[in-house]
């Protein structure tokens, strides 16, 4: 059961980080299978401190990420619960195919924690902004992936699937994200959770994104519109009774997402949609563009990512 | 072991002859070293593929997988007719091991590179559990051409993970011809020093050879066991050993001939 939070606009008291490193130091004096390996980003994540505690159970593997989803595969294979982390564009482009080998092919317990998001790499700049992860990923068979959006969720998330058998593809952002859910909240892996319901209108979102489309949900509802927030959590797999049946209450829909409209939520949506359904669809999304470095504020405004613009596409679909 | 060699090969064959095409020179100078490790060394339950206190092995060159068919029925994992079925629609013998699909496989391998550092993550996961199970693994020299082994390497050494012995079936020979023409690999023994290995050339069919150099775990001080197997592509079939080009093999009916007398000749090494 989820609680939303209906304050003003504040972020999390705790980074995205540290809800990592705490939760798994925690997670794994309970269960000695959990292990974590990092990829020499470890104190990028904070999670040097639990090596310093735990140093047989936090592995640097150095910076080799490919052999590291190997280590991950074997480790699972000899009764692991292995957690990997790295930045999400090289935890993507640079071992997709680790990742199906090694990892979703053979059935091997492994999660991905892919960090930095998007965006949400700053001035890590272009070179280490993925808007691809979450399509390769969803191309996976029988994979789960997600998209975190606060420290409430991500912690959940984490307890709820340490000793889960299979692979989960988690892409977070590093930093404080906005907080949308009330501590306590429950998250069913694999549902959309609706934030806000509504009539005229539906805004599905993920990661960062969700706290735009509230925003801009909230513009909308001033000028007497009746908005529907959806916080899409998990891509894949996609939550098809809760868009087709928004699809048909509102006949618009307006997807939000840190990532390329190019199989990414837009995509997962619009197949959806495209099955059965009937509504009109607007992406908001990064399109047909590389990243590049700036603040977060540049960022969201140079690829069209805030809630005014989600606010003007909305507008332009209730024409 | 010399016994089970001989039987690994002529199982080989038959099941690729069956097929009429394969990975021929790379399954067959595995050979000896898979008889060395599930006729001698090698803690192994064909009862219960998964025992807890079985070593484990991963055939990092997945496409000798056909050897390691015939060294897992002959050791009773599976009958030995379902051999036959390799490759063939919906078998449980696929080209490249799958661990979902055969009993007594631990490790699906076939993207070169990712087996040797799966059998790593095996590995360590032991070392830090202090448990005294081995890990062995067969790498192909062309396989070493990839930079995920050589990450591998570095990490095993790192955390001396000398739980593992790592075997290279240096048959000098890649799909597309010698590997020195390819992409010269140099000294591998140089090299695997250099990474901190305990290096040894044993020929690949040398039975005592690959047997005694292996039969012991390694002691605490010892470093982690590199051991290149001077193999021949086809090893132990003349025919095949003669061939400029015996990685993928399809037979016509002259080389269908060939080895069928193969197989007779091996049969007659029985008596």
């Amino acid at each position: 059961m989820i609680k939303v939070y209906n304050g003003d606009f504040k972020k999390d008291d705790i980074e995205m980080r540290k809800v990592y490193s705490t939760v798994l130091s925690r997670l794994m004096e309970k269960d000695n299978r959990i292990v974590a390996l990092e990829a020499d980003l470890m104190s990028s994540m904070t999670m040097d401190a639990v090596q310093k505690e735990k140093p047989d159970k936090v592995i640097n593997c150095g910076i080799m990420e490919a052999n590291m989803i190997g280590v991950a595969g074997g480790m699972s294979i000899a009764g692991k619960y292995p957690f990997v982390h790295t930045f999400t564009a090289f935890a993507s482009r640079r071992c997709f195919d680790q990742l199906f080998m090694s990892a979703a092919y053979q059935k091997n317990n492994i999660k991905v924690i892919a960090s930095d998001a998007g965006v949400t790499a700053v001035h890590n700049g272009g070179t280490h902004m993925s808007f691809e992860d979450m399509g390769i990923m969803r191309g996976l068979a029988n994979t789960v992936v997600m998209e975190m959006t606060d420290g409430v969720m991500f912690e959940n998330v984490l307890e709820q699937i340490a000793l889960k058998d299979g692979f989960y593809w988690i892409r977070t952002m590093r930093k404080n994200a906005a907080t949308v859910y009330e501590k306590g909240s429950i998250f069913e892996i694999g549902k959309g959770n609706v934030l806000k319901d509504g009539n005229d209108i539906t805004l599905i979102a993920n990661g960062i994104m969700v706290c735009q489309a509230l925003e801009a949900a909230k513009k909308l509802e001033k000028e007497g519109k009746s908005v529907a927030v959806i916080d899409m959590f998990t891509l894949n797999p996609i939550d098809k009774e809760l868009i087709i049946k928004y699809a048909d209450k509102t006949g618009k829909i307006i997807t939000c997402e840190n990532h390329s409209i190019h199989n990414g939520l837009g995509s997962a949506v619009a197949e959806v949609m495209a099955e059965k359904g009937n509504a009109r669809l607007k992406r908001i999304g990064i399109k047909e563009r590389y990243g590049q470095v700036g603040t977060l504020d540049f960022l969201m405004e140079e690829y069209e990512l805030t809630s005014e613009h989600i606010y003007s596409a909305a507008l332009e679909l209730l024409k | 072991m010399k016994k089970l060699a001989r039987e690994i090969r002529i199982n080989t064959l038959k099941s690729l002859n069956h097929l009429g095409f394969g990975h021929y020179g790379g399954s067959l100078s595995v050979v000896e070293v898979l008889a060395v490790l599930y006729g001698g060394v090698m803690n192994i339950n064909p009862e219960n593929p998964c025992w807890e206190k079985r070593d484990y092995f991963v055939l990092s060159k997945g496409h000798a997988g056909p050897a390691l068919y015939s060294t897992l029925a002959l050791k009773g994992f599976f009958p030995l007719e379902e051999i036959y079925t390799l490759n063939q629609n919906g078998t449980n013998l696929p080209s490249h091991p799958d661990r979902l699909k055969t009993k007594g496989i631990d490790v699906t391998t076939g993207s070169l590179g990712q087996g040797i550092s799966i059998a790593t993550g095996i590995a360590m996961a032991l070392h830090l559990d202090k448990k005294p199970n081995r890990v062995f693994s067969i790498i192909g020299d062309g396989e070493m051409n990839e930079g995920q082994c050589w990450e591998a390497f570095q990490f095993i050494a790192h955390h001396n993970l000398n739980n593992m012995t790592i075997f290279l079936d240096y048959n000098k020979q890649q799909l597309d011809g010698a590997l020195e023409e390819i992409i010269n690999p140099f000294s591998f023994e140089e090299k695997m020093k250099a990474f901190g290995f305990d290096t040894v050339t044993i020929k690949g069919d040398d039975i005592k050879g690959i047997y005694d150099a292996v039969k012991s775990p390694r002691t605490e001080n010892e470093k982690p066991l590199f051991i290149i197997l001077d193999t021949i592509k086809g090893q132990g079939v003349e025919y095949i050993e003669k061939m400029k080009n015996s990685h993928h093999m399809r037979l016509n009916d002259d080389l269908k001939k060939e080895m069928e007398k193969e197989v007779e000749k091996l049969e007659r090494g029985r008596e």
